[in-house]
């Protein structure tokens, strides 16, 4: 690496940020990330940047730094904000709950993790495969009773990862409007730390009332077999204090990002016919095109944060302890360091890549064969139901979640 | 061909049984298990490249 002492970028006075860049936001095309990722990889791939919540930060954007940061225990979840580098108002967070697994550092977050991870292996997600079609069947034949246009989002992305992830875990789906309207609060940037707040406490308690009810009356789902399984050892470290905060992590992660995958992904498709084209021809390439549309579009559209916890290089730059770090999962994920030619444009047909879309490290997601399950069934299942599947409004029109921390599309109007 | 694993390590995701499914399996509580310690030849990319992917870094392939 080349010596960039004259770099503004490399200041040594953390807290001046005035003449710092801010995180590149504005995207050209809806499907790409912001052109100022390209132009940071080649120039500053780890270069400090102004957090609109003021202070400042380390940008990484190339996939092997991205990486090796993230599989690095110097570098901490345990944060004392909550997205520092978009929200322009963040407040100190107090210490993380038990079982909060984004903000736990080994060993314990694996103590909390593992008694989850049961349910989301492969095998046990193939055993879901059938009640997930019959899920994605059932809201498809709801759109056509229906008939066009209708709301992608509403009528077939939200309900199936919905009653997927309520099924699984045992929260009534007709409480789907509560929890839907929490991820949104939860989940919007420009949410006040007391509005973040009070969605953290009201989903508590939701989830705090759920857990009571099934240890009275156990269910044959998640929640019920971790509270038995609590019951039983008295060294278990699922209270229920844990098990609530378990249950709500589950509960919105579960729905909120797979739901905007399934909507962005079916607009990244109508919007390239060619490809398209391809995957309706040989409905073998699902797995790849779930592949390449998790990596294409990387809906963790700001990156993951944490904190360097000693003084430590990365790439080549020194880092100091309680700097935060920012990973930038969509910069990774378009890096020709990923090992794929021409890695902007979208393939289907490519030998799938070792993207970063779901993260890496011990964190990396918990849930992602499931995802993968419900992407590659609702995608298939929806282009064969509806072959004249179209937009029923103008592209341009159409409200991107950029003021999101999860990307995608508030709607989607189509008709066939 | 010799694969050791570091199940302390498995985050259990299973990248490694998407990847290579004739080597690695995962136990029922998801961690990560090893089916086959000198598989043959002919799976080294897709053993190699489970180990690439491997979130957690738990699997270490040695080639003679
Ligand atoms: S890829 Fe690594 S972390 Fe994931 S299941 Fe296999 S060994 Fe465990």
């Amino acid at each position: 690496m080349t010596e960039t002492t004259a770099d503004p970028t490399d200041s040594t006075d953390p807290t001046d940020t005035v003449d710092l860049p801010g995180l590149p936001r504005e995207r050209g095309c809806p499907f790409d990330p912001a052109p100022g990722y390209a132009h940071l990889r080649e120039s500053a791939p780890i270069t400090r940047i102004a957090f609109p919540s003021g202070g400042s930060g380390w940008l990484v954007t190339r996939y092997e730094d991205v990486r090796a940061l993230l599989a690095d225990p110097r570098f901490s979840s345990r944060l004392s904000a909550a997205a520092p580098h978009v929200r322009t108002a963040v407040a100190a967070l107090p210490e993380p709950l038990p079982g909060a697994l984004l903000r736990l550092d080994e060993p314990e977050h694996a103590r909390y993790r593992r008694p989850v991870m049961r349910a989301f292996t492969v095998k046990r997600v193939q055993q879901l495969r059938p009640r997930i079609q019959q899920i994605v069947d059932e809201r498809l034949d709801a759109m056509e009773r229906a008939g066009g246009p209708v709301d992608l989002v509403a009528e077939l992305a939200l309900p199936v990862t919905s009653l997927v992830i309520c099924e699984l875990l045992g929260v009534s789906y007709d409480d789907r409007e509560t929890f839907h309207g929490l991820a949104g609060r939860l989940l919007a940037i420009e949410s006040s730390p007391e509005e973040g707040q009070q969605a953290r406490a009201e989903l508590a308690s939701f989830i705090a009332a759920l857990v009571a009810a099934k240890r009275e009356k156990p269910d044959d789902d998640l929640l019920s077999t971790l509270i038995a399984e609590a019951d039983a050892d008295p060294d278990s470290p699922l209270t229920d204090i844990a098990l609530t905060v378990l249950g709500s992590l589950l509960l919105i992660a579960g729905h909120e990002t797979t739901a905007n995958m399934i909507a962005l992904g079916t607009l990244t498709l109508l919007e390239h016919p060619d490809q398209l084209a391809a995957l309706r021809e040989d409905p073998a390439l699902a797995d790849r095109t779930v592949e390449e549309l998790l990596r294409h579009l990387t809906i963790i559209q700001f990156g993951l944060v944490r904190m360097a916890t000693e003084d430590l290089t990365l790439g080549g730059r020194s880092i100091r302890a309680g700097e935060y770090v920012v990973a930038s999962l969509p910069s990774a994920n378009r890096d020709p360091g990923l090992g794929i030619e021409d890695p902007d444009r979208l393939d289907i047909t490519r030998t799938p890549a070792a993207h970063v879309a779901f993260g890496y490290g011990p964190h990396q997601c918990l849930g992602q064969q499931l995802a993968r399950a419900e992407l590659q069934i609702t995608l298939t299942s929806l282009f064969s139901r509806f072959p004249g599947l179209r937009l029923a409004a103008p592209a341009e029109s159409l409200p991107f979640r950029d003021d999101m921390l999860i990307y995608g599309l508030h709607q989607l109007p189509v008709t066939w | 061909m010799r694969i050791t694993l570091d199940e302390d390590r498995c985050c259990g995701a299973g990248t490694c049984v998407m990847t290579a499914p004739d080597v690695f399996d995962q136990r029922d509580d998801g961690i990560v298990v090893l089916l086959d310690p000198n598989p043959p030849a002919q799976l080294a990319t897709s053993v190699h490249d489970a180990a690439a992917r491997c979130p957690a870094a738990a699997i270490r392939v040695e080639t003679e």
